[in-house]
């Protein structure tokens, strides 16, 4: 593999940054920033220090024997990022841009979010910083998610409603990319998946590798040799790209993406950027959209608010490209079933993103041999979806 | 800019300098509300005394702007205008007998789906004479500004307070004019700008031979005159969207059609300076 992205922030041809002139300088100034403390051993042990004692990692890479004896023979391995403070891999990626925002001297801090995890996970990083927090989410969320949209402001962020184009993740992303243009000055941007312009793709990732990194350690404890299969959600694309990266050389181990089909790919419905979409700018950076023949981009629909986003990390659409990493689609409904097979099988209540990955190991499952070992990250849990999971149920969901 | 320039803008510029006047160029979000009073408009701003205009291509996520012109752009493409209506539009103003420049103010993913030949071959035969790519900073706009080159076509590129060291390359190799953002921020009006703007404007100045306009937040007469004796242009945008958005009512209904236009005729023809 090259080594990725090269100093314009392309993967192959897909990142870049593709923003007003206003935003250039800052983002100039956080590649700096982040080159400069990301190098510095008392950065990395500051963000160790909170990822350990604060946010509980390691977390787990727990052996799911009644999931496998129900799928077939496969050894099914779930990285239990869900356990972290927050309930979710998000924090992994705030603890790292809270502190450079810190060290940056900058004493506000915004964030977008969809299903509130990031929102939540950027609020406490600020409330523990003692720093401002706005944290910008479409009102289609702030209803989907009301209980996120609480705790944020329990924990002391002001939480904007976005009522632009579809209220959801996408808008969010732009509510916030529009108030950083006027307040860039004393803000950073708290972005929290592998999207939008250099360097937020490269720096999450290298925040998210960590579950990767641990993945491996612990496998190669468990059984002496490295897993099969690695499968993760894919919205923006922020656990997946974590758990992957540190197995990139590794050319026996697969990778598979899965991303939301809503209740569909052949219908309009569907967040499945992968399968359907095509090569466009969105949001700083170049990589696969779903959009119109014009350009126009288009409303993604998925039961998950996280995976709810028309466009996608551009280091996954190198992958793509490059046949190092699958990506498959998986329905609403198969996600709901997967959350509830985990549930009985497990005791565990996965977030409705994580439920996707399930889901398609759940498909998976009688072709995968008893040799077969693979890894699917548990990168959220399901508290927060429970009201919505009931709704959809009940037959009142979206 | 060579001496034997074709280009409207170019020409347009050079009689302004002559006559020691500034440029407004007011902005417009081409299909707001429908292509038919786009046009009307045109011919309402021309007779107002702009001297070049803005075409501004709805676009479904714009960053760069504010909420009037995020709204305009709902607007038309709920009446499924795109680029290449944008384009067409531009051409059908001028057989009607529009004298202006006209800029194509377009993010780059519409531009990215036609394809850079296609687009490239549309423009002088559409009568565009400049381009405005809001997200396509100089880093990434390297085989843009080669095409639009040899097509004849100004890019223009934008430069912000916060381009301090940046602006030196920006500008360098520029056509057209250099388009000072007046603030940080999206589109839309103010009241206040960034402090030191002048110090900012005076750099560009500095650092350039090609006329320097200014927009971002300019809604007002006195703010037009006040950056007119600094600038060689003055771009107002959401003001005069804004404008029309107030006056849709009375567009829509043919009995108070041509009030409404009047009233955009005069809202812009004060601001000349």
């Amino acid at each position: 593999m090259i080594q990725v992205p090269d100093k314009n922030g392309r993967f192959g041809s897909f990142g870049g940054r593709f923003v007003p002139e206003t935003l250039m300088n800052a983002l100039i100034e956080l590649e700096e920033a982040y080159n400069k403390f990301s190098a510095d051993p008392a950065f990395q042990k500051e963000v160790d220090y909170l990822l350990k004692q604060y946010s509980g990692r390691e977390t787990p890479l727990y052996y799911a024997e009644r999931l496998s004896k129900h799928l077939g023979e496969a050894k099914i391995y779930l990285k239990r990022e869900d356990l972290n403070h927050t309930g979710a891999h998000k924090i992994n990626n705030a603890i790292g841009q809270g502190i450079l925002a810190k060290l940056m001297g900058k004493t506000k801090v915004i964030a977008e979010t969809g299903a509130g995890q990031h929102g939540v996970a950027t609020a406490t990083v600020a409330a523990l910083l003692g720093m401002e927090c706005k944290v910008f989410m479409g009102e289609e969320d702030t209803r989907r998610q009301a209980l996120n949209v609480f705790r944020m402001k329990l924990l002391g962020a002001e939480v904007i409603p976005v009522t632009s184009g579809s209220r959801t993740l996408k808008d969010a992303g732009n509510e916030a990319l529009r108030y950083w243009v006027s307040n860039v000055e004393d803000t950073f941007y708290v972005l929290g998946s592998a999207v939008g312009p250099h360097p937020y793709p490269m720096m999450v990732r290298n925040f998210q590798r960590i579950i990767g990194d641990e993945t491996r350690r612990q496998i190669l404890e468990a059984e002496g040799r490295l897993p099969d299969l690695l499968v993760a959600a894919v919205g923006g694309g922020s656990n997946a790209i974590g758990m992957f990266y540190p197995f990139m050389e590794d050319e026996q181990v697969g990778m598979i993406g899965v991303e939301a089909a809503g209740k569909g790919v052949d219908t309009p419905f569907h967040a499945a950027t992968m399968s359907k979409g095509t090569q466009g700018v969105f949001q700083g950076s170049l990589s696969y959209l779903l959009q119109d023949e014009h350009g126009q981009v288009q409303e993604a629909h998925s039961i998950s608010a996280g995976l709810d986003y028309p466009g996608v990390g551009p280091e996954h659409s190198y992958l793509k490209d490059v046949h190092r990493a699958q990506y498959v689609p998986v329905t609403d409904d198969e996600a709901l079933e997967a959350l509830k097979l985990l549930c009985v099988t497990e005791g565990i209540i996965p977030a409705l993103e994580s439920a996707h990955a399930i889901a398609h190991v759940t498909k998976l499952g009688p072709t995968l041999t008893k040799d077969d070992i693979v890894v699917i990250c548990l990168s959220g849990r399901g508290d927060k979806d429970v009201e919505s999971i009931m709704a959809y149920t009940e037959g009142a969901g979206k | 800019m060579t001496t034997e320039t074709t280009n409207r803008m170019d020409l347009t510029f050079r009689k302004l300098k002559e006559e020691g006047r500034t440029a407004l160029i007011p902005f417009l979000t081409v299909g707001d509300p429908d292509l038919e009073t786009t046009l009307a408009i045109i011919a309402e701003l021309e007779a107002a005394g702009a001297d070049i205009l803005e075409l501004g291509v709805p676009y479904s996520d714009p960053l760069a702007d504010g909420p009037v012109i995020q709204r305009a752009s709902s607007r038309a493409l709920r009446g499924n205008i795109h680029l290449r209506t944008c384009m067409e539009t531009a051409l059908k103003a001028r057989q009607a007998g529009s004298k202006l420049p006209f800029i194509l103010f377009t993010y780059y993913n519409p531009v990215m789906q036609m394809g850079l030949d296609n687009f490239f071959s549309l423009l002088d035969a559409h009568e565009i004479s400049g381009l405005i790519i809001p997200d396509l900073p100089v880093e990434e706009s390297a085989d843009m500004r080669e095409r639009s080159r040899t097509a004849g076509v100004n890019l223009i590129p934008l430069v912000a307070p916060t381009s301090s060291e940046r602006i030196a390359r920006i500008v360098s190799g520029a056509s057209g004019f250099v388009y000072c953002v007046s603030s940080l921020g999206v589109t839309g009006e103010r009241s206040s700008f960034h402090t030191g703007v002048d110090e900012f404007i005076a750099s560009v100045r500095q650092a350039t031979d090609l006329p320097v306009a200014v927009g971002f937040g300019i809604s007002t007469a006195e703010q037009v005159a006040r950056f007119a004796r600094i600038c060689d242009g003055v771009v107002v945008g959401s003001a005069i969207v804004r404008k029309v958005e107030d006056v849709i009512p009375l567009l829509d209904n043919p009995a108070t059609r041509s009030e409404g236009l009047l009233q955009i005729r005069e809202f812009v023809a004060q601001l000349k300076p």
